[in-house]
Parts: C-alpha cells; sequence; structure tokens
C-alpha cells in the first residue's frame, strides 16, 4: 500500500490498513532504535516545527527526538494561554513560523478541532499531537503498537479503558484506533465520566471495576484531568474513586493473570495506579513510551513524503 | 415623501383575515387604503406619491423581527444601529426589536433614548429598544424597568443569559406587569451549561467538545411558565431549540398562562451535525440540535404553539469567528436570510403557506410587544414588505449591509426574498435600486 495523506490528523479518519501501515512502519524505526548509531537520513534538509500550545513533556521530547533521529531541524515553539489573551491567532502564528520554511507542523493545542483548522490554513503538512479532548492520534498509535508487541495482536482482545473518559483524547484515539482493528473495547469508569452515547463509538459501557477486571486483556488506565473538569467534582472524593477505580495490588489478582497494564502518563500514582502496579511486571508504561519514538519517526517520515 | 401607492399586490394579512389581489396607499406615513379600487387608493396616496406596481408579488404588513443584536453602544466595529437597521430593511424588515447586551447594557432611561436617536438619525428601520431587566444584567437588583418603559423601551430581556434564579424572576414579572411590558428570558441554565460549546450528544462526545443538554433549556422553561402562573406577567421564551420546550409552552399555553414563543430560523433548518467541521459560524447560544427538535419546532409554529420567527441577528467579527471552536463566540446573523431561509425551507419545502408563516413575522410579534403595527389596516403606520415569493437567489455574505459576515446559510440557493421595504411610508429598500436609499450591493 502507498501512504496518500497529506497529515496525520486523527484515528478517525484512518482506514485498518493505513494504521496497520503506519505500525509496520514503526517496526524498522524501533530496530533503528536498538542500535548504537540511532540516527537515519530519512529527513536531512527537512524542518520540522513542534507547536506546543499546551504543556507537554513527553509527548513534546518524544516528537523532537523522533524528528532528530531521522536527522530533520527542529524548531520549538510553545505558547500557554489562549491565542484570544496574546492578540494572535494559531494561524496567524503558524503562517508566520510557515513562511521562514518548514516541511511538518506537529500541534499540540488545549481546544478541540484545532489541527483541522490548522491544515486548511497551511500547506505544510500537520501532525495532531493532541487536541483538546478530541484526538491524540499519535498516542493511541503507540498505544496498539505496545498491545500490539505484547499481546501477539490486537483483533479479538478486549480492551478496557479506564477513568475520565469524558475529558480524554487519549480515549477517543484508542477507541477509533482499537475498534478498526478488531478489539473490543470496554470504557470503565464513573457515569458521571463517561460522555453521553459512547456507546455509538462501537464501545461497551461499564461502571463496575471488578468486571472489567475480568473481562480485559488489557486495561488502560487514564488520569483524571482534574483541570479539565469546569462544573465541579465529578466524585465526592479521591479515596471514594480509588475505592471504585483505583488499580492496586490486591485488585489486580481479581484480573487475568496476563493481563496487561497500561497509561499514556502522567501517573497519578496512588489514585488511579498504585505505586507497585506501575512499577510492576505487568506494567508496559516505559515501553510505551519507547515504542513512542518509533512510531512518531515512522508517521513523521510519512507525512513529509519521503520514501 | 412619505407617500406611496402600491398598485396590483396580492394582498397578505391573516390577521386582518385579508388575502386579495388590490391596492395600498399611505399617506403622511399612515396607511390610508387597502383594497380592489385603484382610482381609490390613487386619490387617497395623493398626486405626489411613489408609485410601485408589483404585479405578480405580495405585499404584507413591513415585517418585524423581535430578537436582533445591533452592537451599539460599544461594539460598532461589529455592528451600528445605522449599519443593523440597513440590513434589516434589505431583508424585508421594517422594524426591530434590539436586545440590550450591548456595552454599556441598555438598563436605564438615557440608553434607550441614546438607541432611538440613533436610530432616527439613521432613518433606516423602526428600532424598538429592550430594556435589560436586571440593573447591568447582573442578574441582581431589578433595572429600572418603569423609567425605561416610559423612555420607549418595549420589553425588558437579560438576553444572553436567563435571570439566574425564580425568586428575582418572580419580582421581574410582577413589576414588568405593572410596567405592561413582557418579559423576554434567554432559557439556559448555567449550572448546567458549565462550559458547554454545542448540543450534548454523540456529536458531542465524538469531537470532544463540551455539550449542553437539552434539559439546560427545558428547566428554565418550566420555571419560567410556573412564575408566569404565580404572578400573571408576560413571559415571552426566546429562541426555542428543543422538543420538550415546545411541549412545556403548548402545555402552559393550554392552561391559560401568558406565554408566547419565538424560534430562529437556524433551529428551524440547522442540526447539530453542522458542527463536525469545527466550524464556528455554528456555533450559537441555544445550540443547534436534532432533526426530532427541528420537526417538533415546526410542528409548534403549525399549531401556534409558537408565535413568532425572530432571527437572533447576532454579529460578530471575523477575526473573532476565525478562533478555535471552543474560545469563539457565539452567534449567527440572520436578518438579510431570514425571510429566504423561510420561504424556502418551510413554505417551498415543507408545505407551510404564506398565511400561516406572515402573521408569525408580523402581527403576532408586534401584539407581542405591543407596537400597534404589523397589519395592512388603514390608520396604521405605513410599514409595508413587498415580497416576491419565487424569486430564486444564492446568500452571499461579501454582499451584506450588516457589517458582518457570520452567516451560517452562506451559499445557500433560496426562493422567496423581499423585494421593497417600506417605511412610515418611504422606501428604505427596493432590490431593483429605483427606489429608497438601500439598495441591493450585487
Amino acid at each position: 500500500m502507498l501512504w496518500t495523506r497529506k497529515h496525520l490528523l486523527g484515528l478517525q479518519e484512518l482506514s485498518a490498513g493505513e494504521i496497520t501501515f503506519i505500525l509496520e512502519r514503526a517496526d524498522s524505526f524501533k530496530e533503528v532504535c536498538t542500535r548504537p548509531n540511532k540516527k537515519v537520513p530519512a529527513l536531512v534538509g527537512r524542518t520540522i516545527v513542534n507547536m506546543f500550545f499546551e504543556n507537554s513533556t513527553r509527548t513534546n521530547l518524544s516528537f523532537q527526538l523522533a524528528a532528530r533521529r531521522l536527522s530533520a531541524d527542529v524548531l520549538m515553539f510553545s505558547k500557554t494561554g489562549t491565542s484570544v489573551a496574546k492578540g494572535e491567532t494559531m494561524v496567524d502564528t503558524a503562517r508566520n513560523i510557515e513562511a521562514m520554511g518548514v516541511d511538518v507542523m506537529v500541534l499540540r493545542h488545549g481546544s478541540s478541532g484545532a489541527p483541522w483548522k490548522l491544515a486548511k490554513n497551511v500547506s505544510c503538512a500537520v501532525v495532531n499531537a493532541g487536541d483538546g479532548q478530541h484526538e491524540h492520534p499519535t498516542q493511541a498509535l503507540l498505544d496498539l503498537y505496545t498491545i500490539r508487541e505484547v499481546r501477539g495482536g490486537i483483533a479479538g482482545l478486549t480492551v478496557g479503558i479506564v477513568g475520565d473518559i469524558a475529558h480524554s483524547r487519549v480515549a477517543r484515539s484508542n477507541i477509533w484506533g482499537l475498534t478498526k482493528l478488531g478489539a473490543r473495547v470496554m470504557v470503565v469508569g464513573p457515569t458521571t465520566l463517561i460522555p453521553r452515547e459512547i456507546e455509538k463509538m462501537g464501545v461497551e459501557v461499564c461502571h463496575d471495576m471488578d468486571l472489567a477486571l475480568r473481562e480485559c486483556d488489557v486495561l488502560n488506565m487514564l488520569r483524571i484531568q482534574f483541570e479539565r473538569q469546569g462544573g465541579g467534582n465529578p466524585f465526592p472524593s479521591i479515596r471514594e474513586y480509588k475505592h471504585m477505580f483505583g488499580l492496586t495490588r490486591e485488585r489486580l489478582k481479581k484480573g487475568k493473570p496476563d493481563l496487561t497494564i497500561m497509561h499514556p502518563g502522567p501517573v497519578n500514582r496512588g489514585i488511579e495506579l498504585s505505586p507497585e502496579v506501575a512499577d510492576g511486571s505487568q506494567s508496559v508504561i516505559l515501553r510505551q513510551v519507547g515504542n513512542g519514538l518509533a512510531v512518531r519517526m515512522a508517521v513523521l517520515q510519512l507525512v513529509a513524503g519521503v520514501e | 415623501m412619505s407617500s406611496i401607492l402600491i398598485k396590483n399586490a396580492e394582498l397578505l394579512d391573516p390577521s386582518e383575515e385579508l388575502d386579495m389581489d388590490g391596492h395600498l396607499a399611505v399617506r403622511d406615513g399612515l396607511i390610508v387604503y387597502v383594497g380592489a379600487d385603484l382610482e381609490e387608493a390613487a386619490a387617497q396616496a395623493g398626486p405626489d406619491a411613489v408609485v410601485v406596481d408589483a404585479r405578480g408579488r405580495m405585499a404584507t404588513a413591513g415585517l418585524i423581527d423581535m430578537h436582533v443584536h445591533l452592537r451599539e453602544p460599544g461594539n460598532e466595529a461589529v455592528e451600528t444601529i445605522a449599519s443593523g437597521a440597513m440590513a434589516a430593511v434589505a431583508g424585508g424588515f421594517s422594524s426591530v426589536a434590539c436586545m440590550p447586551n450591548t456595552d454599556p447594557p441598555v438598563d436605564d432611561e438615557a440608553a434607550v433614548i441614546f438607541q432611538q436617536r440613533e436610530a432616527h438619525r439613521a432613518g433606516l428601520a423602526n428600532v424598538f429598544p429592550v430594556g435589560a431587566i436586571t440593573a447591568g444584567r447582573k442578574g441582581e437588583e431589578l433595572a429600572e424597568m418603569t423609567q425605561m418603559a416610559k423612555a420607549g423601551a418595549v420589553a425588558f430581556s437579560d438576553d444572553g443569559d436567563a435571570v439566574p434564579n425564580a425568586g428575582l424572576l418572580r419580582r421581574a414579572l410582577s413589576y414588568a406587569k405593572m410596567a405592561g411590558k413582557p418579559v423576554l428570558e434567554h432559557c439556559e441554565d448555567n449550572s448546567l451549561k458549565g462550559e458547554g460549546v454545542m448540543d450534548e450528544g454523540f456529536m458531542s462526545t465524538m469531537l470532544g467538545l463540551k455539550g449542553i443538554p437539552d434539559e439546560c433549556e427545558e428547566v428554565i422553561v418550566a420555571r419560567d411558565v410556573a412564575m408566569s402562573r404565580l404572578t400573571g406577567g408576560h413571559i415571552h421564551i426566546q429562541h426555542v431549540s428543543t422538543a420538550n420546550s415546545v411541549e412545556i409552552i403548548r402545555m402552559a399555553k393550554r392552561e391559560g398562562s401568558r406565554v408566547t414563543a419565538e424560534v430562529t430560523p437556524h433551529h428551524l433548518t440547522l442540526t447539530c451535525e453542522a458542527v463536525k467541521d469545527y466550524d464556528p459560524v455554528f456555533k450559537v447560544n441555544p445550540p443547534l440540535r436534532a432533526e426530532r427538535d427541528i420537526k417538533a419546532l415546526r410542528r409548534g409554529l403549525r399549531d401556534g404553539t409558537i408565535d413568532a420567527i425572530a432571527s437572533d441577528h447576532a454579529p460578530h467579527l471575523e477575526e473573532a469567528k476565525e478562533l478555535e471552536f471552543a474560545q469563539a463566540p457565539s452567534g449567527m446573523i440572520g436578518l438579510e436570510t431570514t425571510l429566504g431561509v423561510v420561504s424556502t425551507t418551510l413554505i417551498h419545502e415543507n408545505g407551510f403557506t404564506w398565511a400561516e408563516i406572515i402573521p408569525l413575522l408580523t402581527s403576532k410579534p408586534s401584539d407581542i410587544l405591543g407596537l400597534g403595527r404589523g397589519r395592512l389596516k388603514v390608520g396604521l403606520p405605513g410599514d409595508i414588505t413587498v415580497i416576491d415569493p419565487d424569486l430564486e437567489w444564492t446568500v452571499d455574505a461579501e454582499t451584506f449591509h450588516s457589517k458582518s459576515r457570520n452567516c451560517p446559510f452562506n451559499g445557500w440557493s433560496l426562493r422567496g426574498r423581499a423585494v421593497m421595504t417600506v417605511v412610515g411610508g418611504k422606501v428604505m429598500f427596493d432590490l431593483e435600486g429605483k427606489f429608497g436609499p438601500c439598495q441591493a450591493l450585487r
């Protein structure tokens, strides 16, 4: 198959074939990352700019490192707060940066839909590094990559996504990716953090963590996004949330013995995951981070259009 | 020069049971003849009258848009009373009622007088100020309603926000009743709205945008009709958007409460699917809802539950509408498209008759606001709209008289348009450009 897309904006719009294509491309970059010399000349002379309108550490670093390992030149631009307050819109900022000669823009933005707006207004390629509560396609791709690596495939698995589904772009991108590749997906969390009509995205809704533990082969534990709640606390106390949905060593015993534990980070240790589970043998959290590099190298190489 | 003879028109005023081919005469600003005798009409109009042959066209009472935002004072770059009045007459509206959420808000006598003075200076459309319910639109203390009413305010509204609690609304309705004016409510419960920016449901879940449930509107509608029952005051529900709101209003009317309601062209035609590309031109309060709501709103028009069609013309700068969806301001303009959209979607495509629609744009809003117009009747102000019911045209926001361009119907092919707007016997808009100060720009 040939990669024909200019941008990588979300997994909703990708076919199963396209997703698999990216994962397979990432395999070769994963091998590169194990060499003593981790750099390949794929994007020599290309310029990639990371435009981060929202705080991020690991995604930002991962994209930067991925670009450098492909030998691209990397620019960094970060600005927090809304564009309204600063007087220049995102599109104005982007056009100015593009005028310097940029091949790929990697955008992190607090507003859902921002990468689509950017893609309409610039002529270079756009990669979505997370928009609002909408999509975070490279995170989902690295999650898929990790599941495929650990479990040998994705079709037929039951994957639980646990926690703050309402405010999670990771959940949405994972739902599209997992369902397209044939997994059964359960979203697990308190009623107040499950958004309306999410069943129509092809998932099952579950409010019982013990049931989820019995059913699932993989649990992707999300962070509660306290900063995005807006209309008041969605549950009475962290203590109660932990009791209902936190994963402890004790509770882990109720799950399948080969259950895989994932987390997109940053982990609120002691809330969704107890430290011994986060660092335990079933956790693949650090593998996810490592795989993120290979996946992002694949994505950047594809959208930069260099074969 | 405030005399005019409109001859050979289809005269339509269902409130007066008028539907005939005939002639209209206006002299010294007032309607002096409605009927079939051309000689008599000409004699009444007088020798210096402008003569318009309206063969094949319909003449109705001047259209009334009871819900517009003219942004003056405070946001003159977005719209002024003059530019809004020009947009009004270009859309067939001889009268508009403007909401008080300006900067500063219209919450005292001086502000009402200022708006009337600017409208008079513009000399285009009748502009009826609506005063704020609460001082500063803060939702705390009542504004000086009777003073504003004396100065000419036709109603009271904190549009943009609901009155925050039932106790305050009770006092407002009771007090407005003494002033003889209705209270116009923007029905959204802020505790349910939260940071919501679109209809809550599958679309908001999929798009990752915060949702506004139907019930956000319905709890306020239910509260408001209860307070109307308690006080006997006249509550008017602005821009109804959900099926259950229509049902609550229907029940309240059945009980005999003094409740009226309006609906916008966009809530009658667009669903939340329109938001799928994150274009903020489709961001509006209350939000665009679902197909079932559109059906219920249309049923409500048909059975008399909803009394008026109003544009909620809400101009915004292009720069502001270029922000990301969540940050962009809410609202869309409609003065220059309302008639065409209603004519196309309700009459030509969905079997409504002109006789059903015209009262919603003339006599009924006039009665709600106590304007004493909206009818083709001798002795009333000479406001007349001439409509070509079959004229086909394409919406091009670049040609609008409004200063703003945030129109959700841009590019639509429409059928039916106002070709002439007469205000107080003067031609203020003429699509063909023969008369009047305001012509089509295309």
